[in-house]
């Protein structure tokens, strides 16, 4: 029986004593008919593959096809070594491993999509900087990235995870509230600390739109990666100190769902409103037809 | 509801930067490809709306180009496709077409089969016709797809071949030009059949076309 809200998800957790990532991953090996096992390995290479994305993102300053981004985490990471990051090690490490990630991506680089392409730098960033500067295991990694899914998965069975559906808040929005769970999970937190930091995290970052600029993503999409990862951050650590959020985590799914229908269409991925349509961006439209 | 499986959230691994302009357009190629199962000399895209108007700044058409070649969406390489492609003549158009889905893609192999298909979101894919005959397959089941001449009994001949093969049949969707005229049959399977029994359909009194459609991984 498939688990469709967050509710029956910490029931069972609490009724057979288990994680959610122990339940994730017997889920998931039910509905493929494997084991447990299999899933973890699939897991593992998913969380490769997102550490060999930012790698690659840490070494590169290639620009994108339009040529608007690709050198930014270059930028980033100068300034931290001439040691000015504000905030520590940790703060350093997510903000160029986001970076990394999301510049990969638009120069047609490999990442893991989590829970999209446009969004595919917060999850990792938060896991691996984490596990980098504690020193955390790897299977704990996997257990974390698994938490994540589980996490991202029952969103999804209530609305459809993309920016024309409903806005960023379903895309990085939702990437960040996987994040926060995965590393509430990475840190120790128990059930309800790991649910309440995805509640967190996703109930402050409602009505989040989709503007990109002439339909890349681009411009915000690469930059928004950062913010929403270290957003995961600040909702962990309220969680960990036992703060819940008031609203749960299943009504704020639903009010995500309701916000993104009452969203005009103009901010959900069509580029007619928003951002897009600053004076600004109508000029880098025309100069990307040019060149095109 | 079908269940979804958790790897919907956390893949696919895949070359950026959209998993609907970029990794749907590889899997649209891809099926493409698993329908057309020809060595072809030329292949043309015809892209609509939102993919003719972003998808140079998505890798659309290097995406779209990849698949029909068999690249898998993590192939790094789809990035420099163009430096690739040997001996093949392909071509792009660009249309403007609001009755289409704003993702949306025709595939013309050698002038001679048009495969249509959409990227409906997070690299998912459906694809809507084949020679203008509705079909709605989004490669997740390996699928026996036939064109005949719309007769009775089509469906029990069909269903019983695959029967004597112990493979059950997850959806069965029929569709017809007119009365007596042209008809298409697609059979979702949980497992794939073989070739024998493709040649089998084949021998069926009426039938002119069968594909045995591999589903995407």
């Amino acid at each position: 029986m498939a688990i469709l809200s967050f509710s029956n998800l910490i029931e069972k957790c609490i009724s057979q004593q288990k994680t959610i990532y122990e339940i994730a991953a017997e889920e998931e090996a039910i509905l493929a008919e494997t084991e447990v096992d299999v899933v973890r390995l699939k897991t593992l290479e998913n969380l490769i593959a997102m550490k060999d994305a930012i790698k690659n993102g840490l070494t590169s300053k290639e620009k994108s096809i339009s040529g608007w981004c690709g050198d930014d985490c270059a930028k980033l990471l100068e300034r931290y070594k001439k040691g000015h990051a504000l905030f520590g090690k940790i703060f350093e490490m997510i903000s160029a491993y986001a970076l990394a990630t999301a510049e990969e991506n638009l120069r047609m680089g490999r990442i893991v999509a989590c829970p999209t392409a446009g969004s595919c730098g917060i999850v990792p960033a938060v896991i691996v900087a984490v596990s980098e500067d504690r020193k955390i295991p790897e299977s704990e990694q996997v257990s974390g990235l698994l938490t994540a899914g589980m996490v991202g998965l029952i969103i999804s069975n209530k609305v459809q995870l993309a920016g024309a559906v409903a806005g960023c808040q379903a895309e990085c929005g939702v990437a960040s509230a996987m994040a926060a769970a995965a590393l509430a999970q990475m840190l120790g937190g128990n059930v309800p600390a790991v649910i309440n930091a995805a509640a967190l995290a996703l109930k402050n970052i409602l009505g989040l739109t989709c503007d990109p600029v002439c339909g890349l993503v681009e411009v915000p999409c690469v930059k928004r990666n950062v913010f929403l990862a270290i957003h995961a951050v600040t909702a962990v650590e309220l969680a960990l100190s036992g703060i819940e959020s008031k609203i749960p985590l299943d009504e704020i799914v639903d009010t995500l769902k309701i916000t993104g229908q009452l969203m005009s269409p103009m901010l959900k991925e069509t580029s007619l409103g928003g951002l897009a349509k600053t004076k600004t961006a109508q000029n880098l439209e025309k100069d990307l037809y040019k060149q095109n | 509801m079908e269940q979804k499986s958790l790897f919907s959230v956390i893949s696919p691994i895949m070359v950026g930067p959209s998993s609907s302009h970029t990794a749907g357009a590889v899997r649209l190629g891809l099926m493409a490809r698993n329908i057309y199962k020809t060595d072809f000399k030329k292949v043309k895209f015809v892209l609509y709306n939102s993919f003719a108007t972003t998808g140079f700044g998505h890798g659309t058409d290097k995406g779209l180009l990849a698949g029909v070649l068999g690249y898998s969406v993590d192939d790094a390489s789809i990035k420099n496709i163009f430096e690739h492609v040997i001996g093949i003549d392909y071509t792009y158009e660009y249309i403007e077409d609001i009755s289409r889905h704003p993702n949306s893609v025709d595939i013309i192999f050698d002038d001679k089969m048009t495969i249509s298909g959409d990227s409906i979101g997070a690299g998912e894919i459906r694809i809507n016709s084949i020679n203008g005959f509705n079909v709605n397959l989004n490669g997740t089941y390996d699928t026996l797809l036939l064109m005949y001449k719309d007769k009775p009994g089509m469906i029990s001949t069909v269903s019983d071949i695959i029967q004597k093969q112990k493979v059950n049949i997850a959806s069965l969707h029929c569709d017809r030009d007119s009365k007596g005229g042209i008809a298409s049959m697609y059979l979702a399977l949980d497992i794939p059949v073989g070739e024998d029994v493709v040649k089998k359909v084949q021998s069926i009194e009426d039938v002119f076309f069968v594909t045995n459609i591999r589903k995407l991984k």
